[in-house]
């Protein structure tokens, strides 16, 4: 079961972001999307979640996600923001009922569950707008897990989708996250991330699709992707990658240009 | 898949931080105080007439004085209930447009909508008049209250589409462009107002004041059933505004079909708020002070704010309009003024606790 791609083309005004990427993810692991600024990471990830009409297919577990109801996608996979802001004064618990009450089901015993996952057992009561950046982007990421919390009729796995999960956390909580989406691809869920951190990315995620210029410049296991040639091309500067034994890759950046 | 398997029958204790218990509670007070305040409010008035009186006379199985009748069914009760409709649509036309932009200053009165429904419903009365008798008798206020809900449903289409660019709704353009808009209502109501003949005036006047002393029958007939539309619709909108209320992209991510709960909050408004409009003028306030008061006392949930603010709607216009019809007797003060002395300071409020805090 998979998550992919094909020939896809985005244009917003008279720009085209995306010129036709193909690109595929596969249940029970992680795929992170990485690249520059403006290379079409976020255009990608928000064409793979159905939220931006392009050119070319996107199919989730086989089906066009073009001919899927927003309820039927909606169980399917669940989508991290990357902005989590908020306009009234909800509670924790209220925030993460919201994506399982959006389809008329009851939350009630999914929502202690879910804010156990992402280490927040005690925070139910608080109001969300009280919360700092990181544990907001945890109470959001709860609220992501309840919602394709319920398995499928079909067995099918589903999808977390995280727009850069990590950028307002800690060190700890960046593992926390990475952790529970470790855990969940280990489940048969898929998860695919958009991703700035290279070493974390190589720790964690078993693809890799690297971004360039609004194309895919290579995809494959962290090995095959992240090369001191591919690198460099892509984010235009001179980075090194080292093999360190027992933790797996490292990306160094040159202090000289 | 994830250990985690659903056990969503079981009812358990509630949660720490769901509020639908205590919002639950406030619904039923707010109902039995509406119920009182309603009788209240019957009873309530200048003349001799009592409603102890008539209801032992009615108990008593005598015929109500004749007087009694007059006052009781033909001049209170088509008040008292037109305050009650008015008092929910404007509050419900409040919370609904605060859902749909994502803020708590949205109100129908300040970003140009009631001016809207007020040109609809004056371009109706005055150009109606210009229409064969017979045409004009057979329409009469239903032709006031539809121009008043066109005015009301192109104004608020105009201000999203101005404020929103991308998905993405700005509130500062937001009220800039309801202040442009409910300047270009006014003046071009102040143009139609010219050409207005005496008698039109004085049906006009009411407009700028606001005021429920114009209620009768045919004039609650031909507005309650567009707002018993639009408040018996709004609950069906809240799962929609409490998804909104993440973003436009994360409501759809959810599985809700955003364009059209947008189209049909922005319907729901019009025709609330256009039927208020045609039928008692430009009372302000109301939709921005009454969900505020309720999203402090049992959150933002929609599920609940719609309904609560329904109910405290119709208590504080019921209030408004008793103090209305007694500060200055036996003359009558313009409801109008009573809920901007009231609510104008309480939105100074609302501003100075969100300094820094509002986006704008």
């Amino acid at each position: 079961m998979s998550l992919a791609a094909a020939d896809i083309r985005v244009r917003l005004g008279r720009k085209e972001i995306l010129h036709g990427v193909s690109a595929s993810a596969r249940a029970g692991e992680i795929t992170a999307i990485v690249g520059p600024n403006g290379s079409g990471k976020t255009t990608l990830m928000r064409s793979l979640t159905g939220e931006l009409a392009c050119q070319g297919r996107v199919t989730l577990n086989g089906r066009d996600i073009a001919a899927m109801t927003p309820e039927e996608l909606a169980r399917r996979r669940a989508v991290l923001p990357q902005a989590a802001a908020l306009s009234f004064p909800f509670t924790v618990a209220e925030v993460v009922r919201i994506g399982i009450e959006a389809r008329g089901e009851p939350a009630d015993a999914l929502v202690p569950k879910a804010l156990a996952a992402v280490d927040l057992p005690d925070f139910s009561g608080r109001l969300y707008q009280e919360l700092s950046g990181g544990e907001q982007q945890r109470v959001q990421l709860a609220r992501v897990l309840a919602q394709v919390w319920q398995p499928l009729d079909d067995g099918g796995p589903r999808w977390l989708m995280l727009d850069e999960p990590v950028s307002s956390l800690d060190i700890a909580h960046q593992l926390t996250v990475m952790r529970l989406a470790a855990g969940y691809a280990g489940a048969g869920g898929g998860v695919v991330a958009v991703m700035h951190d290279l070493n974390l990315t190589a720790l964690f995620a078993q693809k890799l699709i690297l971004m360039s210029g609004g194309r895919v410049l290579c995809q494959g296991s962290p090995e095959e992707v992240l090369t001191d040639q591919a690198l460099s091309h892509a984010y235009g500067c001179r980075l090194r990658v080292n093999a360190v034994p027992d933790s797996g890759i490292w990306v160094l950046p040159h202090a000289a240009a | 898949m994830v250990a985690l398997s659903p056990d969503l029958r079981r009812r358990a204790a509630p949660i720490a931080g769901d509020r639908s218990r205590p919002a639950r509670r406030l619904a039923l007070f707010l109902a039995l105080l509406l119920a009182a305040v309603a009788v209240v409010s019957l009873g309530w008035g200048a003349s001799g007439t009592s409603l102890t009186r008539a209801v032992s006379d009615l108990m008593a199985g005598r015929e109500l004085a004749a007087q009694d009748r007059v006052v009781l069914l033909d001049i209170r009760l088509p008040r008292v209930l037109m305050g009650m409709f008015v008092g929910a649509a404007l509050a419900v036309s409040g919370a609904v447009l605060q859902g749909l932009f994502r803020n708590p200053l949205a109100d129908p009165g300040i970003v140009g909508i009631s001016a809207g429904a007020s040109l609809g419903a004056i371009l109706a009365i005055v150009l109606g008049g210009a229409l064969p008798a017979g045409l004009a008798a057979f329409f009469g206020w239903h032709l006031v209250s539809v121009a008043a809900f066109a005015g009301g449903w192109l104004t608020t289409l105009a201000l999203y589409r101005i404020a929103t660019r991308r998905g993405r709704t700005s509130v500062a353009t937001m009220l800039l462009a309801g202040i442009a808009l409910g300047a270009i209502m006014a003046a071009l109501a102040g143009l139609v107002i010219l050409r207005a003949n005496d008698r039109e005036l004085r049906d006009l006047t009411f407009w700028g004041l606001g005021s429920l002393a114009g209620a009768n029958w045919p004039k609650l007939l031909a507005a309650a059933p567009v707002m018993a539309l639009a408040l018996l619709y709004a609950p069906w909108l809240a799962r929609g505004l409490n998804a909104l209320a993440l973003g436009e992209a994360a409501a759809g991510h959810v599985g809700i079909r955003v364009q059209r709960v947008k189209s049909r909050a922005i319907l729901t408004v019009a025709a609330a708020t256009g039927a208020a409009v045609a039928v008692s003028g430009g009372i302000g306030f109301v939709g921005i002070v009454v969900p505020h008061l309720l999203r402090l006392a049992s959150g933002p949930d929609h599920r609940w704010l719609l309904v609560n603010s329904a109910l405290l709607g119709s208590v504080a216009l019921l209030l408004a309009d008793m103090a209305s019809r007694t500060l200055i007797a036996p003359a009558e003060l313009p409801i109008g003024i009573v809920t901007a002395i009231l609510g104008g300071p309480f939105f100074l409020w609302i501003l100075l606790r969100n300094r820094g805090v509002l986006d704008l």
